[in-house]
């Protein structure tokens, strides 16, 4: 069902669904939440890798990010980041960052290493709320930042209704 | 939360191994944005997630709503010493629930 009303708000713009008189509570839900405006946009995830980052270049490589090519169901998505590294008390990966572009909210979560961590290997669970990309950003020990970035379509969304 | 957390930490380990540590603790993890007869339910998660090994911590978690109900994580940390591992799920509200494990390293 979700996926027809979300198909439908598409080509009616926002403010109709909303003024339309007599639509349920069903059209209204699906017009706040199944709009793209009510998404985090790219730019959205951009400004809060920028704060994640500190405005530090960020590289391509070094990260692996594994996560499914489609999800049948958007609430619960395996995920595991890698990253290469010696994690010895000199280099070692300070941060993992997980980021969503087409969530509601870019954050997804935010994981603190240390270098007695042994090795940057996590793996959780997510929600996704529509088909997006993922983005999975590690901060290393001298600051230099690495990223990748991986496409999931999600078939049904888990982030409301 | 009524049932407790799970957590799988190996027993023993040989001195310097890195250990795999599984973490699941029970957890509805409301994201705020459902709604209940056209009423939004108020956003109930656990927000952060932290691992301490005798008392320093050796990993952590800052967590939004977009982590899945029963907030499970999976990582890794080197052993140098025998000791007790600690971790503790904190939510909204500030309540948090403890879990921890002993590990003897030779």
């Amino acid at each position: 069902m979700a996926t027809s009303i979300k198909h439908k708000s598409k080509t009616i713009a926002r403010r109709d669904v909303l003024k339309a008189a007599g639509l349920g509570a069903v059209a209204v839900a699906a017009g706040s939440i199944f709009t793209s405006e009510a998404f985090a946009s790219p730019g959205k995830a951009k400004a809060l890798l920028k704060k994640l980052t500190g405005g530090a270049e960020v590289k391509s490589g070094r990260v692996h990010l594994k996560l499914p090519e489609i999800a049948e169901n958007g609430r619960t998505v395996p995920i595991n980041v890698k990253v290469d590294s010696p994690m010895t008390s000199k280099d070692y990966v300070k941060a993992i960052h997980v980021v969503s572009e087409g969530n509601p909210n870019p954050d997804v979560v935010s994981f603190n290493l240390t270098s007695s961590s042994g090795k940057a290997d996590i793996s959780t669970r997510i929600r996704l709320g529509k088909t997006q990309n993922v983005l999975a950003v590690a901060v290393m020990s001298n600051g230099s930042v690495y990223m990748a970035k991986k496409k999931i379509k999600v078939t049904i969304g888990g982030c409301g209704g | 939360m009524a049932k407790k957390p799970r957590v799988k930490v190996p027993s023993s380990a040989k001195k310097g191994e890195v250990i795999q540590i599984k973490t699941l603790a029970p957890h509805k993890m409301e994201t705020g944005r459902r709604k209940k007869k056209g009423k939004l339910i108020p956003r109930m998660i656990i927000n952060k997630f932290v691992a301490k090994f005798n008392g320093k911590e050796v990993f952590s978690a800052d967590i939004h709503p977009a982590v899945s109900a029963n907030p499970y994580f999976s990582f890794y940390t080197k052993v140098s010493e025998s000791g007790t591992f600690e971790f503790s799920w904190t939510d909204d509200k500030g309540k948090t629930v403890k879990a921890s494990r002993k590990i003897t390293v030779n």
